[in-house]
């Protein structure tokens, strides 16, 4: 009895039949044993403007290419510029107090080094169409009564 | 045996002194032409010969270190496939002051001699003193060896990114600053810096 419930089941799961493709949004309409020609590599984005943030907690993002920037325990090619004693000269942003904090929230001389590594949060970003549409909505838009229409209701 | 020594000088400088009685004075003239042609092209063929980066990474100290660490830079592997060897940037290009750096550069055959950089670790140790001749070098005459290449009266501001385009529109122009004040790492790894340099420079 177990053994007929179990092919059924597995039945069940496999597609219903040989003509169906199974597309990956990744690789395309290529079939599983080709080789798939990847896209072409997309350029960084080197505008350095200030992109908004989706969320108050957002790392924001590096507008700028970060290409060969040496990033390693000896040297941090980031604070070169974005240093709190280097900003008058470089003008760019510098880090929040938060980098300078220990897991015990006291604020160091030094930059914590549990936020030494800048691309575990901050990543460029490149200029390609998203595989996947994006219907996220900042808090600010989703929350404002758009023009015509009664603000949502709150209890 | 000073005096022996003193004897023969004064020897030679008779012999030197009095007039040729077997060679004539053409001989001599044309001779002495082109012996100088010879010995000169010879010695500048021999100068230029180790000015070769295959010259340079025929010990392994360069092959294994700096010469690795070029390979991924833009000044390596770009575009347009035009690339910087190591004299490029690393030897003058002016002959007097090439020849000034070569003189220089005899420090490096005793260390090739006796070994001071033959271990990954030894470098390394080093790494942070030779990085600051080269730097102490590019600063003292404003940055001539990317100059050469690089000239600032032909950059395109416009084809620069926004801070790419600020800096040299103001410190670069201003010659507050050099290439390498801000350019440093730009082919070779960079060591830890000392505190005070960490953060600022």
């Amino acid at each position: 009895m177990t053994p007929i419930i179990l092919a059924l089941l597995l039945a069940a799961t496999l597609p219903a039949s040989a003509g169906d493709v199974l597309t990956d949004p990744m690789r395309g309409n290529v079939p599983i044993l080709d080789e798939a020609t990847p896209p072409a590599m997309p350029a960084q984005e080197n505008k350095d403007v200030r992109r908004v943030r989706s969320h108050p907690m957002q790392p924001p993002n590096i507008p700028h290419k970060i290409d060969g920037y040496q990033l390693d325990k000896d040297v941090n090619r980031c604070l070169y510029c974005h240093s709190r004693t280097r900003i008058e000269e470089t003008r760019a942003i510098p880090l929040s107090v938060t980098h300078y904090m220990d897991r015990d929230g006291n604020v160091r001389g030094d930059v914590s080094p549990r936020r030494y590594f800048c691309t575990q949060c901050h990543v460029p970003q490149e200029e390609v169409k998203p595989l996947v549409e994006n219907r996220f909505q900042d808090f600010e838009t989703a929350s404002r009564p758009r023009p015509g229409k009664a603000a949502p209701k709150s209890k | 045996m000073i005096r022996n020594a003193v004897d023969l000088l004064r020897r030679y400088w008779r012999v030197m002194r009095r007039p040729s009685a077997y060679f004539s004075l053409g001989f001599l003239t044309v001779g002495g032409f082109i012996a100088g042609v010879v010995f000169w092209g010879g010695f500048n063929t021999a100068l230029e010969l180790t000015n070769t980066e295959t010259f340079c990474i025929g010990c392994h100290e360069m092959r294994d270190n700096v010469y690795v660490e070029l390979q991924p830079t833009i000044h390596f592997s770009n575009r347009s496939g035009v690339r910087a060897k190591c004299p490029d940037c690393h030897v003058p290009h002016n002959w007097t002051d090439k020849i000034a750096r070569k003189m220089q550069a005899s420090k490096e055959v005793w260390g090739k001699v006796f070994g001071t950089i033959d271990t990954r670790e030894k470098f390394e140790a080093q790494r942070l003193t030779l990085a600051q001749h080269e730097w102490a070098r590019l600063k003292a005459n404003n940055s001539l060896e990317c100059r050469n290449c690089h000239g600032f009266e032909f950059m395109d501001f416009t084809r620069q990114s926004p801070r790419a385009a600020q800096q040299h529109g103001t410190l670069l122009a201003s010659g507050e600053r050099t290439c390498i004040d801000c350019h440093k790492g730009i082919s070779h790894r960079l060591p830890q810096l000392p505190a005070p340099q960490a953060s600022a420079r």
